[in-house]
């Protein structure tokens, strides 16, 4: 078994229009910056995939990244939690025109939406967003006295995810707390492709080490040196000008 | 006179025990971290998953994989510990946390809070703010008394769209310190420049009394 893909390239050709895409990150940490140029890549050749539903926690900041996906017109709908950002005039501009649609979800319960929807749980109860505007339509059920709201759990037909290091079976590690949404998603996705700084022999991970494992994982490719959008964003960069 | 935010966050951090595990909200929440007593350790709890994280590095020594939740550099401590976003909140839903302080817009005494919209324009965001409402054994609010037209924010409704329902326990305000007992604002402390009749004056609920209200007393920040 060996889920080493050749580059980057091919770790985005199976995307396709209209699906529904995790990507990896909270703000700039562990967002997987080299595969989503890639995909904006094929998209500038080849008009596809387009039409995306896009699951991360943020909308992109500057115009790298998330922000520069969403900006090329690829996403139709961004399912998030905090649509804001220290330069989020991308998708703030794309929302007020109309051009792309947004579910709001908390910060935790698009987390366990995620797990649950890579533990194979359709629903769940949770006390948050009770009485509030993003519990309206919800079930809600009382347990031990208290009201809960139901939510579902979210799948994905593809997950893109930065991870640490990979070895060929697909075992990762993550760097400090750019772990965050990444494991959840790598559970989520049918597919799910990941970038790490360096591929290495199974055995070189030790097994304690593991966060995710690689039953979780479909491809990797290795980047060196990934970027980090918040450096991007100091230079000013935007995407096209950013070696992929 | 008011407090500045500094002060409010000196005060807030007074109430937070030796040991306690505790979510700062993004913004002047925050400073709280910087006023721990002497003697006492608090371990700072952040949504995208550290738990005892230190403070900010000098400019320019930034590893931007090591952020809090809003998205500003922080260190390690001995002690840091590092998990994804589900046992993140898990954390905060399952009781774990002792403290919760989040900024408000609106706080009324049923405990309810309006911390996340301002309304129908513009692009909502929510974050962590409905999760960490629900869970922390202590969920405060740090807010100024009144808004920048000098409305009350302290309400008998709130009027904005609800972050959560009755989860406040206690608010420091710039000009007192209240808290929220069987859907009523109980005055607590209060700044001693200030008679009770002005503040009840800018507070848009009753005040009520349960036992002396001591001066809210802060040193100069």
């Amino acid at each position: 078994m060996d889920k080493t893909l050749p580059d980057l390239k091919a770790a985005v050709a199976g995307i396709a229009d209209g699906m529904t895409v995790m990507i990896g990150g909270f703000g700039g940490s562990g967002a997987p910056i080299e595969l989503i140029h890639a995909l904006i890549d094929r998209y500038v050749a080849t008009g596809h995939p387009k039409g995306l539903t896009v699951v991360n926690n943020n909308a992109g900041n500057g115009h790298v990244g998330l922000a520069a996906l969403i900006e090329a017109g690829m996403v139709a709908k961004l399912i998030c939690s905090f649509p804001r950002s220290a330069d989020p005039v991308v998708f703030t501009e794309m929302y007020l025109a109309g051009k792309i649609e947004l579910e709001l979800v908390p910060q935790g319960t698009l987390a366990e939406r995620i797990r649950a929807g890579g533990a194979g749980i359709p629903a769940f109860y949770t006390p948050t967003s009770y009485g509030t505007d993003l519990a309206k339509g919800k079930p809600v059920e009382v347990f031990e006295g208290r009201p809960y709201v139901q939510e579902r759990w979210l799948k994905a037909d593809y997950a893109l995810v930065k991870a640490h290091l990979g070895d060929r079976l697909g075992n990762l590690t993550y760097r400090m707390a750019a772990r965050n949404f990444n494991p959840l998603m790598c559970m989520a996705a049918a597919t799910t492709i990941v970038q790490v700084s360096r591929i290495v022999d199974p055995g070189e991970i030790d097994p304690e080490a593991v966060i995710t494992p690689g039953i979780f994982v479909q491809g990797v490719v290795e980047v060196p040196d990934p970027a980090q959008e918040e450096t991007l964003n100091r230079a000013g960069a935007r995407y096209g000008e950013v070696a992929a | 006179m008011k407090l500045s935010p500094s002060q409010m966050a000196w005060r807030a951090a007074q109430d937070i025990e030796d040991g306690a595990y505790v979510n700062l909200g993004i913004g002047f929440p925050e400073m709280v971290a910087r006023f721990q007593p002497p003697g006492r350790q608090a371990i700072f709890h952040t949504e995208n998953g550290i738990l005892g994280f230190g403070e900010a590095p000098p400019p320019g020594k930034e590893d931007w994989d090591l952020i809090n939740a809003g998205k500003k550099a922080v260190t390690l401590k001995p002690g840091t510990a590092f998990f994804h976003h589900a046992d993140s909140f898990a954390m905060v839903r399952g009781g774990h946390l002792d403290v919760a302080i989040l900024g408000a817009y609106e706080v009324a005494e049923t405990g309810d809070l309006a911390n996340w919209s301002t309304g129908p324009k513009g692009v909502p965001a929510v974050g962590g703010a409905m999760d960490l409402v629900h869970g922390a054994k202590r969920v405060a609010v740090m807010t100024d008394h009144v808004t920048k037209d000098g409305k009350p924010k302290l309400l008998e409704r709130c009027s904005l769209p609800l972050t959560g329902v009755a989860c406040v326990t206690r608010v420091y305000s710039s000009h007192a310190v209240i808290d929220i007992v069987g859907g009523r604002f109980v005055l607590r402390e209060k700044l001693p420049s200030l008679t009770f009749d002005v503040l009840q004056s800018m507070t848009g609920a009753i005040l009520h009394l349960d036992g002396p209200v001591a001066d809210l007393v802060v040193p100069d920040l």
